[in-house]
C-alpha cells in the first residue's frame, strides 16, 4: 500500500521536471568552455541533441569528448556557456544526483559496477526511484520493478548471473551490466562513453544492435572510437577538435569533409 | 510500515546471523551470571564479581568496535576519533553520576561536586543543570555524540574530504576535545576527570547486585545493536552503503546523495560509541580526558582490523579477544603492550587482511559449510 502511494508521488514529482521538448531539442549545449590551467578543454562548444536520436561523438583523444560528459552530468564546473536539458532546466545549476533523477544517465568509460554486491543487486540501487535514505531504510522492490530488472536481465544477457558477485564477472559482461543499469533508471538521455572498449567483435556486435533499439524511446549520445562500431549504429556524427565541434553530418559526409580526414581520420580510414 | 509484526520479524534482513550472534552472546551472558551467583567461591569455576565487571568492560568495548564496523567496514569511512564520541557518551554519564553523590563529597557540598568546590566555584554551569534527572543525562548520552557527528560530518563530507585526510581530520578532533577537557575552566573536573562515584539510580555501584545488572545491561545493549546494525546493513540503505564505499562517484551517478548517506550513517555510528561510553563508565568507575586520547581511537581500529572489517561479529570478536590478551599481557608486562598492539596490526595487515573473520569464512569455504551471515567483501585499502 505505502509503497504504491510513494511510487505515485515520485511519478508525479518526476513529470513536474520532464524536460520541454517543444523544439524537437532534448539538449542545449552552447558556448561551452572548460579550461585547466589554461588549457581550453573546451572551446566555446555548440551541440544541439535532439529529442529520441543517436547520437555518435568522435575525436582525437583530448577533443573534450569526456569533459563534455562530465560538464553534462554535473562532475566538472565550466568557465562560460551554458548547458540545457530541454529548454527549461539549466543543467549547470544541478549536482551529479539531482542530475541523474532529472533523466539523466551516464555509463563511464571504464566500467563501473559495484563488485562487492550481485549482479541483481547492482540493478536494483539504479531502479528509477525514491533515493532518500529514509526511504532506502525500508526500501522493498515491487513486483513492477521485479520484472523491469528480469527483463533488463534478459536484455543483457546476464539472467543466469543474477545472484553471482558482479566483481565475477569478466570485462564485456560489465559493461553489459553496467548499460543494464542504465536502463532500469530508465533515463531519458543516456551518455555512453565506449561502450565496446574490451569486446568481442560478436559482443560489439550485440551491444551495436542494443543501442540502435532504444533510441526513439531515448535519447542516445555515444562516444566511441571504433569507427566500425560508430559506422553501423550512427546516423549522425558529430566531430570533435580541440573542444571544438568540427563537422557534424552522417558517416559519409563526415568522413569526406576535408578537415576531419586532415584532423582526425588520417588516411587509414578513408 | 503496515507490514504485520509477524513478517518483519520474519524479515530476512532481520536474520542473516543474528540468532546465532545473539544466542552466543545470551549463553555467555547467563553462564558469566550463573558462574558468580550460583558458583560458591570456593570453587575454581566462580566467576568473582571482578571478572563479570571486567567481561563488561569487554562488551562495551565490543559495541564501541562495532560503531567503527559501521563507518569503516561498510562505508570506507576511516575513523582515527571514535574514541572522542565514546568519552563524550561516558562523560554525560559521569555527570549524572557526580549529580548522584549528593552531599556526600569530601566537601560535602549538597548540588556542586567537590572538584568545582575545590576550584571556588559558587554554582552550577549551565550545562550541569538537569544531569542529575537520569533521563536527561540519558539522552544526552545520545544527543551530545549525535550532534558532534553530525556537525562534523555535516561539514566534512558536503566538502568532499576521503580518506586519509578525514582520518587525519577525526584524529585532531579527538585530540583537541582532550586538550579542551584537560582545562579545570571547561567544568569537566581536569585531568581528574569525574570519579568517585556512589549510586546509580538510587542502587549502590559498587555492590555486586548492581555490577551484575551493569554487565547484563551492557549484553542486552550490544545485543540490541548488533540488530540493529544488521537490519541496516541488509536493507537497500546498507547495499547503498557499500556501494559508496567502492565507487563513490558511481553511486552519485545513480542518483544518491551519497553525502547524506554517510553523515546519517557517521550520527548512527557515534550514537553507538555514545552509548558503549555510558555503559563503561559506572563499571569503571572514572572518565578522564584519557579517554579522549588519539592512541585510543587508533586501538578500536585495531580490534576492528583483527576480527574482521565488514562482518559486525569481527569487531565484536576482534575487540574482546585483543582486550583479554591486554589485560593478560600488561598484568605481565605493562610497557611491552604498546609494542605488542603494533606489532598485531603489522601481522594482521599482512598475514589476515580480512582478519579472523575472512579466516572462519575461508575454512567454511574450505569445508564447503553453511556461511555465516551475508558475505560483504571488504574493500581494499
Amino acid at each position: 500500500m505505502n509503497s504504491l502511494t510513494t511510487g505515485a508521488r515520485i511519478r508525479s514529482v518526476s513529470a513536474e521536471q520532464k524536460p520541454d521538448v517543444s523544439h524537437n531539442v532534448l539538449l542545449y549545449v552552447e558556448d561551452l568552455t572548460v579550461s585547466f590551467d589554461g588549457f581550453k578543454a573546451l572551446n566555446k562548444l555548440n551541440l544541439y541533441i535532439n529529442d529520441g536520436e543517436l547520437r555518435c561523438l568522435i575525436g582525437a583523444n583530448g577533443a573534450g569528448k569526456t569533459t563534455l560528459m562530465d560538464v553534462i552530468t554535473g562532475k566538472t564546473a565550466c568557465d562560460s556557456g551554458s548547458v540545457y536539458f530541454g529548454q527549461t532546466v539549466n543543467l549547470l545549476k544541478h549536482s551529479e544526483p539531482e542530475i541523474q533523477r532529472l533523466g539523466i544517465g551516464r555509463k563511464f568509460q571504464k566500467p563501473t559496477v559495484f563488485e562487492a554486491l550481485t549482479v541483481f543487486e547492482n540493478l536494483e540501487l539504479s531502479l528509477h526511484c525514491n533515493k532518500s535514505v529514509w526511504y532506502s531504510l525500508r526500501a522493498a522492490i515491487s513486483g513492477e520493478q521485479q520484472d523491469l530488472i528480469a527483463k533488463t536481465l534478459e536484455i543483457i544477457g546476464l539472467k543466469d548471473s543474477r545472484s553471482s558477485l558482479a566483481g565475477s564477472l569478466s570485462h564485456g559482461q560489465k559493461q553489459w551490466l553496467e548499460i543494464g543499469m542504465l536502463l532500469v533508471s530508465e533515463p531519458r538521455l543516456l551518455l555512453i562513453d565506449e561502450p565496446v572498449a574490451g569486446m568481442t567483435a560478436e559482443e560489439s556486435e550485440r551491444t551495436a544492435e542494443l543501442l540502435t533499439s532504444l533510441a526513439g524511446d531515448h535519447t542516445v549520445v555515444v562516444v566511441e572510437h571504433d569507427m566500425e562500431f560508430v559506422r553501423s549504429i550512427a546516423r549522425t556524427v558529430s566531430v570533435l577538435h580541440q573542444g571544438s565541434l568540427l563537422a557534424e553530418g552522417s558517416m559519409d559526409k563526415v568522413q569526406s569533409n576535408p578537415e576531419v580526414i586532415e584532423v582526425y581520420l588520417g588516411d587509414e580510414s578513408v | 510500515m503496515n507490514q504485520p509484526w509477524a513478517t518483519w520479524l520474519g524479515d530476512r534482513r532481520l536474520s542473516g546471523d543474528s540468532g546465532v550472534f545473539i544466542s552466543v552472546l545470551f549463553a555467555a551472558t547467563v553462564l558469566v551470571v550463573l558462574g558468580n551467583l550460583l558458583i560458591p567461591e570456593s570453587s575454581t569455576l566462580h566467576v568473582s564479581t571482578y571478572t563479570v565487571t571486567l567481561f563488561g568492560k569487554y562488551l562495551c568495548y565490543a559495541l564501541l568496535a562495532l560503531s567503527v564496523d559501521i563507518i569503516w567496514g561498510y562505508c570506507g569511512i576511516l575513523s582515527l576519533g571514535h574514541g572522542a564520541f565514546f568519552a563524550l557518551g561516558g562523560y554525560a554519564m559521569g555527570m549524572y553520576l557526580m549529580r548522584q553523590i549528593g552531599g556526600r563529597g569530601v566537601y560535602g557540598n549538597p548540588v556542586l561536586p567537590d572538584f568545582m568546590v575545590f576550584l571556588g566555584w559558587e554554582e552550577l554551569p549551565w550545562y550541569w543543570l538537569g544531569m542529575d534527572n537520569f533521563l536527561i543525562a540519558a539522552l544526552m548520552v545520545l544527543l551530545v555524540p549525535g550532534l558532534l557527528a553530525y556537525v562534523f560530518g555535516w561539514l566534512a563530507f558536503r566538502s568532499r574530504v576521503t580518506g586519509v585526510y578525514l582520518s587525519i581530520m577525526t584524529q585532531a578532533l579527538t585530540y583537541a576535545l582532550m586538550l579542551s577537557f584537560f582545562r579545570n575552566e571547561m567544568g569537566f573536573g581536569g585531568n581528574n576527570g569525574l570519579t568517585d562515584f556512589k549510586e546509580i539510580l538510587g542502587f549502590d555501584i559498587q555492590s555486586d547486585g548492581t555490577r551484575i545488572t551493569l554487565f547484563v545491561a551492557t549484553a542486552l545493549f550490544l545485543g540490541i545493536a548488533y540488530c540493529v546494525s544488521r537490519y541496516l546493513m541488509n536493507s537497500r540503505f546498507g547495499r547503498i552503503t557499500v556501494s559508496i564505499r567502492d565507487a563513490e562517484a558511481r553511486t552519485r551517478f545513480l542518483g544518491y546523495q551519497s553525502e547524506s548517506y554517510k553523515l546519517w550513517l557517521f550520527v548512527y555510528s557515534a550514537v553507538l560509541a555514545g552509548i558503549a561510553g555510558a555503559l563503561y563508565v559506572p563499571q569503571v568507575g572514572i572518565i578522564n580526558p584519557g579517554e579522549f586520547e588519539p592512541l585510543n581511537s587508533i586501538e578500536i581500529v585495531i580490534w576492528v582490523a583483527v576480527g574482521g572489517r565488514g562482518t559486525l561479529y569481527g569487531a565484536v570478536v576482534g575487540a574482546v579477544l585483543v582486550n583479554y590478551a591486554k589485560t593478560r599481557f600488561t598484568a605481565l608486562m605493562p610497557e611491552g603492550w604498546i609494542f605488542m598492539l603494533g606489532a598485531l596490526f603489522v601481522l594482521v595487515t599482512i598475514l589476515l587482511p580480512k582478519g579472523l573473520a575472512g579466516l572462519l569464512k575461508d575454512f567454511q569455504h574450505r569445508r564447503g559449510g553453511p556461511r555465516v551471515g551475508r558475505e560483504i567483501e571488504a574493500g581494499s585499502g
